[in-house]
């Protein structure tokens, strides 16, 4: 039988409900406003910043300022800038336990059930809230191999040579405006290193809470996999409910050394809140291998493209990508792909669901440069539409400049027919519980390759998503 | 932890209907049925009863509104009752959705049913079953004895287990798609089952099969409502009514007898 008798982690509410709306809480420092040089230079001053790290901050701001708004992006209409809180610094140090942490900010974790996956399931956690790391704590067999997991303002003091090398060199803050506005206001987030051969079986967590309206969060993620070492990271991030939006500009920048391993799995699961710039990008040295897991369910609007350059001979990608829209809502997500050293393989698996008029667009990139001999790429990109309300678009670009190069393709789009409808209903489903099993299945592929927890929670998340209020079942 | 303080013994779902209902012969009653589709008038006042423990089989020629009719019963979207209604043990089932008038007890075995990828037959199945228990979750199985039901009703209509890992009808033959839908009416032991053209391209066994399955049915107190175009089934399973539909309308009304007189001559004593 290949009926998976599944856990649940997640108790039978959504993560909205779970998570209620938001209560506040209290906090020593709020920065809002232009966006200006002042405004940087007190985030820098506030984190008792190196030099260095102001500098980068400052020359990201000027950046910001020249380059020019996206001419892709849709739906942001709404967002304002300058009437953002871009620091939000909560009254609460950077805990080692949990019953440190002050209650009404522990709460969220709980009812999420956060620290109980964590004692079950992982080697480390980190946890934010607003601007801040407020809890970030080890397993001691990790520190005993030389892993390092920060958070990244400490790294940035700690290993400022370490840091340097990387930061901001995977995904330099010229790429984009956005980019170089997360660049200059960044706060938070995880720095990993694992030495070389080190290989960290149980994963380890980010988690990330963004708890009032009128926020931007721009934490850093940062991983480096040293030669031959494996490491696998997950990244979670929910939202209570509150009146107006908040916008996340968060960044990863993975670097996986030679013959090293990154697995990266998200599950974004933002309230309707939360418009979510999302900026993923990796580095795979030779024999490397890096692989993202992007499960993408919330939010208001995601704009989300892990993407690998293949630098090394021999190194190689899977990125898989679930987007769920629900409603009127927009998720703009992709995978890219870069080759640059022969026998790069790489595989794109992207899988949107929309439904209740929600829009999914996918916007990939497979580019092989010359002298990538022999590199081999693979797209599917496959879109469920489960009522005539909905929408998917599907724009994938192949540029490939190697003649020795194998890059191909495959497209399939499914809309869910009304017969199809009638006869689940006609067994006694309900619509919505209908649609979620078709979903899951739709979804089977994906689920096999997560961590048996995570695919718990990631099929309680969806049959939740499409459950009415009332319960399933 | 197989057995949840909330949920039903299992044989909830095997209960057998010789209740008082079954006394009473209270059962599906279709009382002056008008029907549009898409604005287009299909059935124009038909009216027929099926009663527990019977079988009424529906025929006419292609076009007459068989199929309409199960629809109709079933609450499908799109098919509007203008006139008239449909009762079940009584009561109206106006303004009730498909899902209601599933967990009521009606079941439809579909003539062509739509393939639904990416759902494993184990999985639907399931989330039939658990519906119907009131499970919390409904892809877990939480009492193994599901699991066995499951396989024997495999085994009953002619499957094989390899069939539950299968997406729902993708690449089933016709009979296997037949099956398929008797598979899920044994699992779901409904009360009032109807059947549209179960025997339709099936061979001699297959459709002696199906025969055989319709007199269990009757055996066990269910009221069954058999559409059929060919009367080749009725030779296996002796109805008890026949009614006759031409053109949206009840054109003929009988028993046994009324079967054999088309298998003789056809429908063209109505035309």
């Amino acid at each position: 039988m290949t009926i998976k008798l599944r856990d649940k982690i997640l108790p039978e509410k959504g993560v909205e409900e779970l998570l209620g709306y938001a209560v506040p809480t209290k906090t020593t420092v709020e920065l809002r406003g232009r966006i200006s040089r002042s405004l940087v230079e007190e985030i820098s001053r506030i984190k008792k910043e190196p030099d260095w790290m102001r500098r980068l901050r400052l020359r990201s701001l000027e950046l910001f300022e020249k380059l020019p708004m996206p001419n892709w992006l849709r739906g942001i209409e709404e967002l304002d800038l300058e009437e953002l809180t871009h620091y939000v610094k909560p009254e609460a140090g950077i805990a080692e336990r949990w019953e440190d942490v002050p209650e009404e900010i522990r709460k969220y974790y709980e009812r999420l059930g956060i620290p109980e996956l964590e004692q079950r399931f992982l080697s480390g956690l980190s946890a934010q809230f607003e601007s801040e790391t407020v809890y970030s704590s080890v397993k001691k067999k990790l520190s005993e191999m030389g892993v390092i997991m920060l958070p990244m303002e400490e790294a940035v003091k700690r290993y400022p040579d370490l840091v340097k090398k990387y930061f901001l060199r995977v995904f330099p803050a010229s790429d984009h405006k956005f980019a170089a506005l997360h660049a200059a206001l960044w706060s938070g987030g995880v720095f990993v290193y694992v030495p070389p051969g080190v290989r960290v079986e149980e994963p380890l967590e980010a988690f990330f809470l963004i708890g009032r309206a009128m926020e931007g969060q721009f934490e850093h993620t940062l991983i480096v996999a040293d030669e031959g070492s494996f490491i696998h990271f997950i990244e979670g991030c929910a939202a209570p409910m509150y009146k107006g939006y908040s916008f996340h500009d968060g960044m990863v920048e993975l670097y996986a050394h030679k013959g090293a391993t990154i697995k990266f799995t998200t599950l974004q699961n933002w309230s309707k809140n939360v418009i979510n710039f999302n900026n993923k990008r990796g580095i795979a040295e030779e024999g490397a291998r890096i692989d993202w897991i992007e499960g993408s369910i919330g939010s208001r609007i995601t704009y989300v493209y892990p993407s690998t350059i293949l630098r090394g001979r021999g190194a190689s990608t899977r990125s898989m990508v679930v987007s769920v829209v629900k409603g009127p809502y927009l998720k703009d997500t992709g995978s890219k792909v870069i080759h640059v050293a022969p026998d790069t393989r790489s595989r794109i698996i992207n899988k949107s669901i929309s439904v209740d008029g929600g829009i999914n667009i996918y916007r990939g990139l497979v580019k092989v440069l010359r002298g990538a001999r022999n590199a081999h790429a693979h797209v599917e990109c496959d879109s469920l539409i489960l009522d005539s309300k909905s929408m998917a678009f599907t724009y994938p670009h192949n540029q490939v400049d190697e003649p020795t190069a194998t890059v191909t393709h495959e497209a399939t789009t499914g809309r869910l027919g009304e017969e199809q409808l009638f006869y689940m209903m006609s067994r006694g489903l309900s619509e919505d519980e209908a649609k979620s099993l078709i979903v899951l299945g739709f979804l089977d592929e994906i689920m096999a390759e997560l961590p048996f927890e995570f695919a718990n929670v990631l099929n309680r998340v969806i049959q939740l998503e499409f459950k009415k209020l009332g319960g399933l079942g | 932890m197989f057995f949840a303080v909330n949920d039903r013994p299992v044989s909830f779902i095997w209960r057998p209907h010789n209740s008082l209902l079954t006394v009473l012969k209270l059962t599906l009653e279709i009382k002056d049925l008008h029907v549009a589709v898409g604005g287009r008038q299909v059935l124009r006042g038909v009216s027929l009863t099926v009663r527990y423990g019977e079988v009424h089989a529906v025929m006419g020629p292609n076009g007459s509104g068989k199929s309409t009719l199960a629809y109709a019963i079933m609450g499908r979207p799109g098919y509007e009752v203008t006139k008239g209604d449909v009762l079940l043990d009584g009561e109206s089932l106006k303004g009730l959705t498909t899902e209601e008038r599933s967990l009521k007890g009606l079941f439809l075995a579909m003539q062509e049913p739509p393939q639904i990828p990416g759902v494993r037959v184990s999985t639907f199945l399931i989330a039939s079953i658990n519906k119907r228990m009131g499970a919390d979750d409904l892809t877990r199985v939480k009492n193994p004895l599901v699991l066995k039901r499951i396989y024997d009703a495999v085994k009953n209509v002619g499957l094989s287990k390899d069939h539950l890992t299968r997406e729902l009808n993708v690449g089933f033959s016709g009979g296997e798609k037949k099956r398929n839908e008797l598979l899920q009416l044994l699992l779901l032991d409904p009360k009032v089952v109807i059947l549209d053209e179960p025997d339709s391209g099936l061979d001699v066994d297959g459709v002696k099969r199906v025969a055989e399955i319709i007199q269990e049915l009757r055996e066990k107190g269910k009221a069954v409502l058999l559409i059929t175009h060919y009367p080749r089934i009725l030779e296996y399973v002796e109805p008890n009514h026949v009614t006759v539909l031409y053109r949206g309308t009840v054109v003929a009304k009988g028993g046994p007898e009324l079967a054999k007189r088309i298998e003789e001559e056809g429908y063209s004593f109505i035309k």
